[in-house]
């Protein structure tokens, strides 16, 4: 059981070490909610499930859709060359 | 200053507290200020140009890479200092942790019967701390908020708003697929599935693991896969302005008024009348499944409204 | 020294965890990069935090029987993982705010890099 947390805490080190090497935003996105999810496992072996499943379900599922769709957001105000602030 | 202008707003009532601000929020038909990011002009180009050529300079970079090995020394210093604290912490795993003290004992011993909930630690954030979650209630619904005063767009029929909204609306189209099978074949079987495991953690919360705040969040997932697969028509359907600001209107009343009566009844009220739960039964406990459910609301509501507006700038 | 850090590895990974996310913090000029990095802040304290509330050998605080007595020996501490859930639920709204503050940011300057975001509001503050 130890052994299992102390490679899932290596591996959220090494994910979040990843994010900040990445130079692409939307792999850096996907890996933060890898680690969110390896953390939502850690919760479980710590005991409070309920921990888990609000991780999995907040930290994994809502914050990574945000980001997803802040992404696309700016991707789309990029792409329209004229686009000026919202209300000017 | 900005004290005078607020003491201004309060006496005049109509004054607005910050006249630029609001000009930028609620006036858009104002007409045209100087804006220097409005349109590309000369000397723009010009700024760009010059940031461009410093940023290329060696005085710059000399600069930058000394901030980077500073920042660095002070997060590395600051993980070593942290951690040196920490070893001499009780052990991890210990039985005599640092907070296994007499209030986390009270709350195991006596949760059951002052909550009715079988679940501790819902039986805390639902009773103990009530008004803690009372408030994070009111948290996630000023954010909902922020974020619409944020990214609103305008919505009069002048033919800028409407320019604009038609805009957000390509973009929307652009990025996201139509009419895709692998999408809507995954969302047929899911989304059903999710809402009833929401409505399960949900209801469940006094008795397993789970409660208002996961089971919501799990709601508003599959709220927003709805909206992904099906389109705005459909989610239009159920969920609406006026759905989200009744539901969390009507769930926070709810919660401040349960809550509240403890001021009134001095405090002795928390224990009244309340049954305590039984294991699988998940009508017993109390109060605990109501309240449950009035913070899965706001949850599910807030994810669901944040997402539609970053998608939309609209509910 | 070597059995001291392996008592305490799960705070020492937070720790490690949260100097990450300072970094990233400091370092990296993206705007989006900065929100991920304080999100692993905020994910690492509460590591830090729910991990004193485990104790070994113990279940989860959830009372399943109504006939054994109640022995508080049995279970873990309820106090973090209570406090916790409260913090993993307002770290959303956070997250959210800040990314409608960058949508807002690159609506206007096109650009989510803060060092130049800076130097622009500092010229259109100058004209």
């Amino acid at each position: 059981m130890e052994a299992l947390s102390v490679l899932l805490l290596v591996f959220i080190l090494i994910c979040a070490v990843a994010v900040s090497l990445t130079k692409d935003l939307l792999t850096s996105i996907i890996i933060f909610m890898a680690q969110s999810t390896a953390m939502s496992v850690v919760w479980i072996l710590l005991r409070s499930p309920d921990l888990a499943i609000t991780e999995a379900a907040v930290g994994a599922g809502v914050t990574t859709l945000l980001m997803f769709v802040a992404l696309k957001k700016l991707h789309a105000i990029k792409t329209r060359g004229d686009e000026h602030d919202g209300r000017k | 200053m900005a004290a005078s202008d607020f003491r201004r707003w309060i006496d005049e009532g109509g004054e607005p507290l910050d006249a630029r601000m609001c000009a930028d929020l609620v006036a858009p038909e104002e007409p045209e200020r100087e804006d220097p990011f409005a349109q590309p002009h000369p000397r723009e180009e010009m700024t760009y140009e010059r940031i461009s050529r410093w940023s290329h300079t060696r005085g710059e970079r000399l600069l930058r890479g000394i901030y980077c090995a500073v920042a660095v020394l002070v997060c590395v210093g600051l993980s070593a200092l942290l951690i040196y604290t920490a070893l001499d912490l009780p052990q991890f795993g210990g039985a005599d942790a640092l907070v296994d003290n007499e209030v986390s004992r009270f709350y195991v011993e006596e949760g059951l019967e002052h909550t009715g909930a079988v679940n501790i630690i819902s039986g805390i954030i639902l009773d103990f701390r009530g008004f803690d979650t009372l408030g994070e209630s009111h948290v996630l619904f000023i954010a909902a908020c922020t974020v619409l005063l944020l990214l609103h767009l305008p919505q009069g029929d002048d033919p800028d708003s409407l320019r604009m909204r038609m805009a957000a609306e390509s973009d929307d189209r652009h990025f996201e697929p139509r009419h895709d099978p692998i999408l809507q074949g995954g969302a047929r079987v899911l989304v059903p599935l999710l809402i009833v495991f929401g409505a399960y953690i949900l209801l469940n919360g006094h008795l397993s693991p789970g409660g208002g705040f996961s089971g919501g969040a799990v709601l508003g997932a599959g709220m927003i896969l709805f909206l992904c697969a099906f389109g705005f028509k459909n989610a239009e359907r159920f969920f609406t302005f006026k759905t989200f600001r009744a539901a969390t209107t009507a769930a926070l009343v709810f919660y401040a008024l349960s809550k509240g009566y403890v001021f009134f009844t001095g405090a002795n009220g928390i224990a009244n009348g309340i049954s305590a739960g039984r294991f699988g039964a998940i009508l017993s406990g109390g109060l605990m499944m109501p309240l449950n459910i009035a913070v899965g609301l706001v949850v599910a509501c807030t994810m669901y409204a944040l997402f539609t507006l970053f998608r939309k700038g609209d509910l | 020294m070597t059995v001291k850090l392996m008592e305490h590895f799960e705070e020492i990974a937070a720790l490690i965890l949260f100097g990450i996310g300072f970094t990233n913090l400091l370092l990296n000029r993206n705007m989006m990069k900065k929100i991920i990095g304080f999100s692993m802040m905020d994910s690492a304290i509460y590591l830090f935090l729910a991990s004193y509330g485990y104790i070994d050998g113990r279940v989860a605080p959830i009372i399943a029987s109504e006939s054994a007595p109640l022995e508080v020996g049995m279970y873990v501490n309820p106090l973090p993982a209570g406090l916790v859930l409260t913090g993993i639920v307002v770290s959303v709204s956070v997250t959210a705010i800040m990314l409608a503050l960058t949508v807002r940011l690159y609506r206007r300057y096109h650009t989510l890099d803060i060092d130049r975001i800076a130097l622009l509001a500092r010229e259109a503050n100058a004209h």
